[in-house]
């Protein structure tokens, strides 16, 4: 898209100029104050300003420069999603992709050169995967919009932080008991609001996430408030114990190999990478399944549902409670991974960044969901040096592959069965859901 | 049964009785009665804003109505339409299309009329798990959705459109698809909203084909006859299919009988004309 | 009796705060149907550009008084204005029309932008200021306790009810107003009667923006702490303030903020301040689940 037309190639720099020009002074007028002008705390507790106009300059000529090779290479958002042709063609290479990035998240731990560092944000990685997967479900699949997902996620890590301290539950015992505590909390929450469409439902499910976090944080006499619950039970190999000391009835010790704190994060990768595919393979086959067509088809018009006899809120319920089962599941696991849990893992933004997760990776597709999670988790922990930034840098770009890819990563969607060959439906066709 | 047969004391497929709706102060229907016969096309006509829609809507459940009662008189006993909720009603055995056509249109042509076979499938899954596992017993009852399906894609002409996306299908391939997806449910009634809406004369006769064979029972292999209600503003295809036509007007019933009948009878013409105590 | 009489005229002023913001979000909502979720960051910034207009004017000696405060709040609601134009033009128009989600998840987006710049750009300590408006009228006394309206409190009342006057005028009697209820309408159809519609919905995001920077400085005042974060949980409240008054409908979004203002207060008061904000959500679910159309909204026919 870089060629221009002989002709107006002046006239279109001019036109550019301008525009990077109008640009620049906006940037001023946002930046003058915000930037310009820092406010400090001084010792006395007053506030003093410090003036910062070189800052202020140099954003206006960064926002001059981005804005006129924006216009000049025409970085244009794709409105209309991709054509069948493309969808296809996307289809075709997802279809080597899916194995190649199995096989890759199977042998990791023993590729040389992964140390601990690597596996630890691999388990990150694969707890979003997970989390991304289960939202799909609720959002990509029956079209339900959740801002309050991390609720869900609160409740599986509460429910084995306290079934393990009150009861001295094992962890084994106590995942399946907090993906059903979490579907029943699912269901709950589901019941009275699900009749509520699009942004209403999203807002009521985040006032949800909400309530749960303030909850959390003030019934101290039971969470601990927001000093959390320690001293969670790390998980054992099926009984068997990761520690230091080698003795028979550790997993060194019944293995006969050399103790090393290593064996426990594989468990941990392996762990999470067996929920996450857990998570992909029940959803790839309920796809397939009456429900799972009705929940597509809720998504595509609730209307035409509900007159070929489909219980619109019982089905919208199993959608929300399987989702929240496997938000559960990953709760627990995550309080089991960190041994510690406090409400501050469990804020809105968390919420946000899962929903991302899903939008971005293009609404029901499972690869799209995976890759999306890679990008923006591992991405993030790129910019880990650049501490603060990396948030507003993780916002901007949030925004960014929206306005550039509003369909996400997969925006096609493939048939659940065929008489012939399985195509590839264009994202055009394909609704979003207004529930 | 045939339209041949079809005759006054053919016994009743719904039973309109009193059916009033009021929104807010407005009454839109005011005490219609009506009897669709089974075996009958039965067709609902009137000009504009004469309460077609409404007592449609009543009828498939997605209103309530103040008053009056509906009664389907299905295979399997007598369901009382005006007590049931929307689902409750098509599971009861009624059918129906819309008037802007509401596909699911991100799903292949196939997998639409699969989900109108949700309700009888769920049944099969054994709660998830024995569908889950892929085991047989729901194996066979999706053979035998899929057998369905492909009947009526046959039936309506859409074979070898059963692959492409419902949205990707032309206005009349979209249409007919809405009618089997109907069928796929299995109703004892199929209501049609205005079906020949927007279709060229071709398609048009190709339609009124395809009523009569679903009201013979000829349409699809397999498949048993089935009674059609519908509102239609086509003229044409409401005289040469309908064994028997209901006009409203204002809200109330003006005229109902036969096609030659109703035709040619004063008030119909009146209200169709504008002429009488118009507002 | 005399501690309740208080309570209501706290709750009031709060309540008017909330009014203010919740108007932002219903002039968004009834003109592109999507919650403008970087709003309460909006307001984040108001509070900051209030703050630093406050800090530059009194701290530096320059002036004080009435005097300052009005030019504190008009340059607040200048630059948040830009803000407010910015982020519609960035995040939202090259999504019209486009996939409904996108342009949450970019609004989602906007609001993490707005926090993380303000936290980057002015520090993650909350900024106190000193009490600008002291004293107040007594109204009465009931033995040792005194029911006061302080003049922080008539300065909030006042300028909300003015600002709402002056956006009501703006809104039913000019021809900007007119476009926008028309927008609000049939968006293509007013295109194709010749109305600007982008031109309009800038302006509608210009003036949402421009009533948080109001609210935002009287919130400033009145609280004298601004701080990075502090924009979401104000905004959620302003949010069900809309949608309790029945999202789309301008007096309505008062009326929700009055309410929510005089619940929380009450609720804190009586019950306890560190459920206050699950009252505030809890109203906000029932609203929805029971009163979708909230106290003045219009019900919305399901045509089939």
């Amino acid at each position: 898209m870089s060629a221009f037309s002989q002709g107006g190639a002046g006239g279109r720099i001019t036109a550019a100029l301008r525009d990077a020009t109008i640009a620049a002074a906006v940037a001023f007028g946002l930046f003058v104050v915000m930037v310009g002008l820092r406010t400090d705390v001084s010792p006395t507790g007053a506030l003093v300003l410090r003036e910062r106009w070189t800052e202020v300059a140099m954003l206006c000529a960064l926002v001059f420069a981005g804005r006129l090779v924006v216009t000049l290479w025409g970085l244009r958002p794709q409105s209309l999603g991709q054509s069948p042709e493309r969808a296809a063609a996307m289809a075709r290479a997802g279809k080597l992709f899916a194995p190649l990035l199995l096989a890759a998240a199977l042998v990791l731990p023993f590729v040389p050169g992964i140390g601990r560092y690597e596996l630890d944000l691999g388990i990150l990685v694969l707890t979003y995967v997970m989390l991304g997967w289960g939202l799909n479900i609720v959002v990509g699949l029956a079209g339900l919009l959740d801002l309050g997902y991390v609720a869900f996620y609160a409740v599986g890590a509460y429910s084995y932080a306290l079934l393990a301290q009150y009861f001295g539950l094992s962890f084994w015992i106590c995942l399946p008991l907090a993906g059903i505590l979490a579907a029943f909390w699912g269901i709950l929450l589901g019941f009275p609001v699900l009749r509520l469409r699009g942004d209403y439902l999203a807002i009521v499910t985040l006032a949800f996430g909400e309530i749960i976090r303030i909850v959390l944080l003030n019934w101290v006499s039971l969470t601990g408030g927001p000093n959390g619950m320690s001293g969670i039970p790390r998980p054992t190999f099926f009984g068997l114990p990761f520690n230091m000391s080698g003795e028979p009835g550790t997993f060194a010790g019944f293995f006969g190999i050399e103790p090393d704190p290593v064996h426990r994060v594989v468990f941990l990768y392996y762990l999470i990478l067996g929920l996450a595919l857990l998570t992909n393979w029940v959803t790839i086959r309920i796809r397939r399944q009456p429900i799972g067509r009705a929940w597509e088809a809720l998504r595509e018009d609730e209307i035409a549902c509900r007159a070929l006899g489909i219980n619109v809120r019982n089905t919208k319920l199993t959608a929300f409670a399987l989702g929240a089962m496997f938000g559960g599941f990953a709760g627990a696991f995550f309080a089991t991974r960190q041994g510690f849990i406090s409400p501050e893992s469990f804020t809105f933004i968390e919420s946000a960044i899962i929903l991302a997760i899903v939008v971005l990776g293009g609404m029901g597709s499972q690869v799209g969901v995976a890759v999306a999670a890679i990008v923006m988790i591992g991405g993030f922990e790129l910019f880990r040096d650049l501490e603060e930034w990396r948030m507003l840098v993780f916002g901007a770009a949030m925004v960014v592959i929206m306005v550039l890819r509003p369909r996400g990563l997969v925006g096609s969607r493939t048939p659940t069965i065929a008489l012939g060959e399985k195509r590839a439906i264009g994202a055009g066709h394909v609704s979003e859901g207004r529930g | 049964m045939s339209a041949a047969l079809s005759m006054q004391d053919a016994p009743p497929i719904l039973e309109v009785e009193a059916l009033t709706m009021r929104f807010g102060g407005l009454v839109a229907v005011d005490a219609v009665s009506f009897t669709a016969r089974r075996g009958d096309i039965t067709a609902l006509i009137g000009p504009n804003g004469a309460g077609k829609t409404t007592v449609f809507n009543c009828i498939t459940g997605f209103y309530r109505p103040s008053d009056g009662a509906l009664r389907l008189h299905a295979a399997d006993g007598v369901a009382e339409l005006h007590r049931l909720k929307d689902h409750r009603i098509a599971r009861a055995g009624v059918a129906r299309t819309f008037q802007n056509i509401r596909l699911f249109p991100g799903m292949t042509a196939l997998e639409n009329l699969l989900v109108a076979q949700t309700v009888p499938l769920q049944a099969k899954t054994g709660f998830g798990i024995v569908a889950l596992l892929g085991l047989g017993a729901y194996r066979k009852a999706e053979a035998a959705a899929v057998a369905r399906a492909v009947a009526w894609l046959r039936a309506t002409n859409l074979l070898d459109r059963a692959d492409d996306p419902a949205g990707a299908l032309p206005y009349g391939a979209q249409r007919r698809l809405e009618i089997a997806r109907a069928m796929c449910t299995a109703p004892s009634l199929l209501c049609l909203d205005e079906p020949a809406a927007g279709l060229n004369p071709r398609e048009s006769d190709e339609l009124a084909r395809l009523l009569r064979a679903i009201r013979d029972g000829t349409a699809a292999e397999g498949e048993p006859a089935v009674s059609v209600l519908l509102i239609e503003h086509d003229m044409g295809i409401v005289m040469t299919i309908s064994d028997h036509v209901v006009v409203l007007d204002h809200g109330r019933k003006i005229a109902e009988g036969p096609p030659a009948v109703v035709r040619n009878d004063r008030t119909v013409i009146a209200a169709y004309l504008g002429e009488g105590d118009d507002d | 009796m005399a501690y309740a009489l208080q309570q209501l005229i706290n709750g009031i002023s709060l309540g008017m705060i909330y009014g203010l913001i919740a108007v932002g979000y219903t002039m968004v909502y009834g003109i592109i149907g999507m919650i403008n979720f970087a709003h309460g960051d909006i307001f984040m910034v108001g509070a900051f550009v209030a703050l630093i207009a406050m800090v530059m004017l009194v701290s530096g000696g320059i002036m004080d008084g009435p005097a300052a405060i009005l030019l504190v709040l008009a340059i607040s609601m200048a630059f948040t204005a830009l803000y407010g134009w910015t982020v519609e033009r960035v995040a939202y128009r090259p999504l019209r029309g486009s996939f409904r989600l996108a342009p949450l998840i970019s609004a989602i987006g906007m609001s993490i932008v707005l926090q993380n710049f303000v936290q980057v750009s002015q520090g993650a300590r909350p900024k106190p200021i000193e009490p600008q408006v002291i004293g107040g009228i007594e109204l009465m006394r009931e033995g040792e306790f005194v029911v006061q309206l302080s003049y922080m409190q008539m300065l909030i009342i006042g300028t909300t009810l003015a600002a709402l006057v002056v956006f009501t005028w703006l809104v039913t009697k000019t021809p900007l107003g007119r476009a926008m209820r028309a927008c609000e309408q049939d968006r293509k159809m007013a295109n194709l009667l010749g109305i600007d519609t982008d031109r309009t919905i800038s302006l509608t995001f210009v003036i949402g923006a421009a009533l948080a920077a109001v609210a935002a400085t009287l919130y400033l005042l009145r609280y004298g702490v601004a701080d990075f974060f502090m924009g979401f949980i104000v905004g959620v409240k302003a949010f069900t303030a809309a949608v309790l008054g029945g999202i789309g409908s301008l007096p309505g979004a008062v009326l929700g903020g009055l309410l929510i203002g005089l619940i929380e207060t009450f609720w804190s008061a009586y019950f306890s301040v560190q459920y206050k904000d699950v009252a505030a959500f809890s109203i906000l679910a029932l609203t929805l689940i029971f009163l979708p159309t909230g106290l003045l909204g219009r019900q919305d026919v399901e045509k089939v």
